[in-house]
């Protein structure tokens, strides 16, 4: 499947440029191959083509638009492996019609996608560097795609280190995914929860708690954090505390993607379109804007 | 075996304090160990101790009737814990138990509050340390309170 790619420029008028319309706003046609309850109120969807094509090339933190066929569409982040682009994944978290759309889809149901759209996490910044993951809730899924990256060349970088917080234990996505990346001896996962009942072992208090104890260098790491933006923005705090500096520190915002190409003009955060300058910012680009009020 | 002066320098609260401040910290702290479910300390109890934690994890607990022990906060390695012995009444507000095998310095409060009331500069670099981890502690509780990840908007 040929698909434009915003790739990782974030230049969004040369993005803009290169966007042939008509292509990029025509779904193709998927078919639902699996879909899995991860929580209570997320689940995942696993995607194949129906339209002839070559795969679902993608970066890591970029996003597709998901079209239920006479509901509507919704910007959702690819969170499968993208060393593996023969089946696209999806996490979805139903908040409303078009994501309960999604979540109703059963096996061999058809689904349109467009994408994939945005900047990706800049995993190669972090070659011989440690790489920290902090995520947060639904967070966790577009930052999956580095976990996966950075596992298939696991030599090219020093420690993987992924902090992930959740409101309860129950919250926890990909919670056996977890254990497993746990079990590995190059991989520290932590994980931290909200509020929990006893019968809880593990952490209990806000993800940025983990950050001032995890086992990276910070002179030599590359930070992505993903989550709510109050997290965030607390996350980066602790980070540049710990002494990442502001460069080395990514973020994925989120605002309302409705064209995915940058000529709607609905997902406008100050200078940028999360769209196609997004969704993954270096700090330093959008950090004096994310204390402006309603922006 | 490392002395207690040892273990302090090797602790995250502690680091970049001054040799002499250590050395007279140390005075006051002794070694402890405490077993899988052990309460270290319940609320209301009489609160005599500090603790700076070197292996293991403890709970920060409060019990709430018809909900049970609640956890509201997780400590590790590198953290401390305990703030009642500074301020009268020295009770303690929580109950405290470990999760592991835990390894810690428990520090004296009594002797604690004596030294760093006649070491003015020692006392102003120890409770500046303890400054930051409480109003850490503060942040990460009203962030816990927002509920972040359960409000999401609909679309």
């Amino acid at each position: 499947m040929e698909r434009y790619n915003g790739g990782n420029a974030g230049d969004a008028a040369r993005v803009r440029a290169a966007v042939d319309p008509a292509a990029a706003l025509a779904p193709s046609r998927c078919r639902v191959d699996r879909v899995r309850r991860e929580t209570s109120d997320t689940f995942t969807l696993d995607l194949s083509a129906i339209d002839a094509g070559t795969g679902f090339h993608f970066g890591a933190g970029q996003f597709n638009m998901l079209y239920v066929f006479g509901i509507g569409e919704v910007p959702i982040a690819i969170s499968g492996d993208p060393t593996k682009p023969e089946k696209l994944v999806h996490t979805v978290r139903t908040v409303g019609a078009v994501t309960e759309a999604l979540c109703a889809l059963k096996k061999g149901d058809a689904v349109g996608v467009r994408g994939p759209f945005g900047t990706a996490w800049p995993v190669d910044e972090a070659h011989g560097r440690d790489v920290v993951i902090v995520a947060g809730g639904i967070g966790l899924a577009p930052v999956r795609p580095i976990v996966y990256q950075v596992l298939a060349h696991r030599s090219r970088h020093g420690r993987l280190v992924l902090l992930y917080g959740s409101r309860t234990p129950q919250d926890l996505l990909y919670a056996k995914e977890l254990e497993r990346w746990r079990a590995r001896l190059d991989v520290d996962v932590q994980v931290t929860v909200d509020a929990a009942a006893r019968g809880w072992r593990g952490n209990v208090g806000f993800v940025t708690t983990l950050v001032a104890r995890a086992p990276f260098d910070p002179k030599n790491a590359v930070a992505f954090v993903c989550g709510p933006e109050v997290m965030m923005r607390y996350t980066a705090v602790e980070l540049q505390r710990r002494g990442v500096a502001p460069a080395d520190i990514h973020i994925s915002m989120e605002r309302n993607m409705t064209c995915g190409v940058g000529l709607c003009g609905h997902c406008q955060f100050g200078p940028h379109f999360v769209c196609t300058d997004g969704p993954v910012f270096a700090l330093p680009r959008v950090e004096p804007l994310l204390t402006i009020r309603e922006l | 075996m490392k002395t207690i002066e040892g273990l302090l320098g090797e602790h995250l609260y502690f680091q970049g304090m001054p040799p002499e401040y250590l050395a007279l910290l140390a005075g006051c702290g002794r070694n402890v160990q405490f077993t899988p479910g052990q309460y270290i300390n319940r609320e209301g109890q009489e609160a005599n101790e500090f603790y700076a934690i070197r292996h293991g994890k403890v709970t920060l607990e409060m019990f709430v009737p018809g909900r049970g022990p609640v956890t509201l906060h997780t400590l590790s390695e590198g953290e401390v814990f305990g703030w009642s012995w500074i301020f009268p009444p020295y009770r303690w507000m929580f109950d405290a138990r470990a999760v592991e095998v835990t390894r810690a310095v428990a520090f004296d409060g009594l002797c604690l509050r004596t030294k760093c009331e006649n070491d003015p500069a020692m006392g102003y670099d120890f409770m500046k340390r303890f400054a930051q981890v409480a109003v850490a502690r503060l942040d990460s509780a009203r962030l816990q309170l927002l509920d972040v990840y359960g409000t999401v908007q609909r679309r």
